[in-house]
């Protein structure tokens, strides 16, 4: 047994699993309210991954920075929030509240038109070509080379940034459904909208809220792949946004734990088996589809999810 | 407005669509009467002059290419009715519906080509494919069997991105018990070299043969989908599509209901591949992305889903649209001719319609003169292709020497004044108007007429969202009113 090898995927999975786990928690707040697929949150993600990487460039990273590093993270990070936040609050607005009450097929080609809009709009906008955040070049390469290097086994700084970077907003997202009174009124709209709406909650509030949220949450991820992978282009929301929602309904859709749990399966999951398995990273893909597939045959409603998701 | 002596209003239905036929009879004037005239006919009647309108253009059109661009529109036509049957009749969401397409182009290449020299004779394998594939969507549709609805569509999303990776990489398989890597797809190079088809001795090699063996196989797959339509079948498929419930309590089995009708799309989309493979004598792993899905959808919306002659209706206007928008001079007149079109249509009274006109032409006016005289150096473009249309556009919109910053700017802009704009009423509305119009004719010259693949992809997602949220029943469905 190769230890080195297994805690090193191990320690991959787990940031791969980070990122997957903020996207799927923006998928899975939504579901959980509007009982709608947003595919359009993938290409929020991919977005977010763009409005970091135009912050990082503005400023002069990686080569001459004009604010320090922490400084220059936290800028990207917000301002990649604030933005998708915005940009997912203007979906919903524009594109899915118009058709609340229209036939439930309605919303769900909307999401896919919107999607591949934004994704085309982005490769009108930015190009085909990837674009590099080359944060091997920042503060003298001393995110990478920082860490724990011990024979085989490489964790670099970098990485512990971004599991922990995703831990912190986990950590606040659950306190913040917990025990806000916005997270409150958005528990009681998933739970049921009608009865909410008459215990004077505005749903239409709590909802764009909850995109707000989730959408941001997504732009962050975009980042944090950003800052960890370097590369960056217009196609990457769409297969991130599938394995997001496969984390989703791994943990039981729409439930706020399960799709962080389920992030962190699917992540793990794919490292093993792109180290374990015969041509696993070009299949890496397909293994995230089995998954998704045997999880909906051996326990559909995910790990966490409540047992009836039934409706008309 | 309340027509005298018609019936009182219907519960559950609108009224304006299902008051469609009765006001027709009210109408005048010549276009009304050729309608009535049309409509008069009996289907199949009518479908036989399509099928026979169709079947001349091979002896008109001046070019091959005019051929091959019918061709295409017929592929699409029958694409869009298999995905009819799924999403218009039984209103399940199959996302996965290109990579069925490609399976069976795939599977077909794969029997009429050297990749592993087996060469069938094409009426075996057509309905070999066709059942496969099939067989292959009541396959992926079993896992969400326990879900309804949205599962299916991730899944078969999924499912689409699954088949292109695995078409792009099985090319060195090492299947277990063997030595060496097997090269099953071709990975990205694709299998070309594959067989034209042929029946009885006949074999199909140009394209009018194409073209003639596509519309013969619309002409047979037609009746036979309208015959499924019209049975027990198709009957459960929209009563389960109205209300899954109410048709559950009815005793129909809804599971294997909506397995059928995905399956019955799968197998549609399955035989048009057959085709598609030997009219392009090859596969490739791009032929089957999702910028088809989407294309192929926008068809089904734009005509109406549930609709078959919207549908085919749709696939026709949707595939020479877009092969129109490939260049520059005619694209621009499709492009103001729409806008124009679009503004006829929804802008009442006509005294709102010439203001929102001339104020857009004087504001584009001014703009070039301010632009002139500030910046000459920034916006000495000419418009791409020239042409009348490009003559007068050098004169009013804006063209910079440099358009790209400043037009993804523009672009951003627009979005968003569109957005804006949808919430505006009355005057405001108005007003704001010719700016967006502008706005959107700058975008246009400077970004996009010189782009037409991007153009297109965008302009097809621009279209499934804003059809969907102002007349989701497209243009020929009858729209229903939700009574839940």
């Amino acid at each position: 047994m190769d230890w080195a090898k297994l805690v090193q995927l191990t320690v991959d999975g787990t940031t791969l699993g980070a990122v997957y786990a903020l996207i799927a928690l923006g998928y899975s707040m939504v579901y959980g309210i509007l009982k709608l697929l947003n595919f359009a949150h993938g290409d929020v993600y991919m977005i977010g991954a763009f409005i970091g990487y135009f912050i990082y460039t503005a400023l002069g990273a990686p080569l001459t920075p004009s604010v320090s590093v922490v400084a220059l993270f936290l800028l990207m990070l917000g301002a990649a929030a604030l933005g998708c936040g915005l940009l997912g609050v203007g979906i919903e607005r524009f594109g899915y509240r118009p058709l609340r009450n229209a036939p439930r097929i309605a919303p769900l080609i909307t999401a896919l038109g919107l999607s591949f809009l934004i994704q085309n709009s982005a490769l009108l906008a930015f190009g085909a070509g990837f674009r590099n955040y080359d944060t091997f070049a920042l503060d003298n390469g001393r995110l990478f080379s920082l860490g724990i290097h011990f024979h085989a086994l490489n964790v670099s700084l970098m990485r512990g940034i971004v599991i922990l970077a995703a831990a912190v907003l986990m950590v606040a997202l659950t306190g913040f459904i917990r025990w806000t009174p916005l997270g409150k009124a958005s528990r009681a709209v998933a739970a049921d909208r009608e009865a909410a709406e008459m215990m004077g909650i505005d749903a239409d509030r709590v909802i764009a809220w909850i995109f707000f949220i989730g959408s941001a949450l997504a732009g962050i991820a975009g980042v944090l792949f950003g800052v960890l992978f370097q590369n960056v282009f217009h196609y990457m929301g769409f297969v991130a946004g599938l394995k997001g929602f496969t984390a989703a309904v791994v943990g039981g859709i729409g439930s706020v734990p399960g799709a962080m749990l389920g992030g962190l399966f699917v992540g793990l999951a794919e490292s093993y088996a792109v180290g374990y398995l015969p041509q696993g990273s070009t299949f890496e893909d397909l293994w995230v589809f089995f998954i998704l597939i045997a999880m909906m045959l051996l326990r559909p409603r995910g790990l966490f999810g409540q047992a009836d998701v039934r409706r008309a | 407005m309340e027509d005298p002596g018609l019936p009182g209003p219907e519960i559950g239905r609108d009224e304006w669509v299902a008051r469609a036929d009765e006001r027709l009879e009210v109408e005048t004037g010549t276009v009304a009467r050729a309608k009535r005239a049309w409509l008069g006919l009996r289907p199949p009647l009518r479908f036989g002059i399509v099928v026979l309108a169709a079947s001349i253009l091979p002896g008109v059109a001046s070019s091959d290419y005019i051929v091959r661009v019918g061709v295409n529109t017929i592929i699409y036509a029958i694409l869009a009715l298999g995905l009819n049957v799924v999403v218009g009749w039984a209103g399940v969401l199959d996302l996965g519906y290109v990579a069925f397409f490609g399976f069976g182009a795939y599977f077909y290449a794969l029997l009429s080509s050297n990749q592993f020299h087996i060469h069938w004779p094409t009426l075996a394998s057509m309905p070999v494919v066709a059942i496969a594939s099939a067989l292959l969507g009541v396959l992926i549709g079993l896992p969400s069997r326990r879900l309804l609805g949205d599962y299916l569509a991730i899944i078969t999303l999924f499912f689409a991105q699954a088949f292109v990776t695995l078409v792009n990489n099985a090319n060195r398989i090492t299947p277990p018990g063997h030595k060496t890597a097997v090269d099953v797809t071709g990975g990205p190079n694709g299998i070309d070299g594959v067989d034209d088809m042929h029946f009885f001795g006949l074999h199909v090699t140009t394209v009018r043969g194409y073209y003639y063996l596509s519309l013969i196989l619309f002409a047979l797959i037609v009746p036979a989908l309208y015959r499924v339509n019209a049975s027990r079948t198709g009957r459960a498929w929209r009563a389960l599509r109205e209300d899954p419930i109410a048709a559950e309590l009815m005793g129909m089995p809804v599971k294997r209901l909506k397995l059928a009708a995905f399956g019955f799309g799968a197998g549609v989309a399955g035989l048009t591949g057959t085709v598609f493979a030997s009219l392009q004598v090859g596969v490739f792993p791009g032929n089957f992305d999702i910028a088809l899905l989407i294309t192929i959808y926008a068809m089904v919306i734009l005509g109406g889903a549930g609709s078959m002659a919207g549908v085919v209706t749709g696939a026709v206007t949707i595939n020479v649209v877009l092969e129109i928008l490939r260049t520059p001079d005619p694209a621009r007149w499709v492009f103001y001719g729409f806008v124009v079109a679009a503004l006829l249509t929804w802008l009442r009274p006509y005294t709102r319609l010439l203001a929102v006109i001339a104020g857009t032409i004087a504001f584009g006016i001014v703009v070039h003169v301010i632009v002139n005289s500030v910046a000459a150096g920034a916006a000495r473009g000419l418009a791409p292709g020239g042409g009348f249309l490009g003559h007068w556009v050098d004169r009013w919109v804006v063209l910079l020497t440099n358009p790209t910053t400043i037009g993804n700017i523009a672009y951003a802009a627009m979005l968003l004044m569109v957005a804006v704009l949808t919430q505006l009423k009355g005057w405001w509305r108005v007003a704001l108007l010719p700016p967006t119009l502008y706005l959107t004719a700058f975008v246009w010259e400077n970004r996009l007429v010189s782009n037409p693949s991007g153009a297109r992809l965008i302009i097809l997602g621009a279209l499934l969202v804003s059809l969907m949220n102002a007349r989701p029943q497209g243009l020929f469905g009858s729209a229903r009113i939700e009574i839940a």
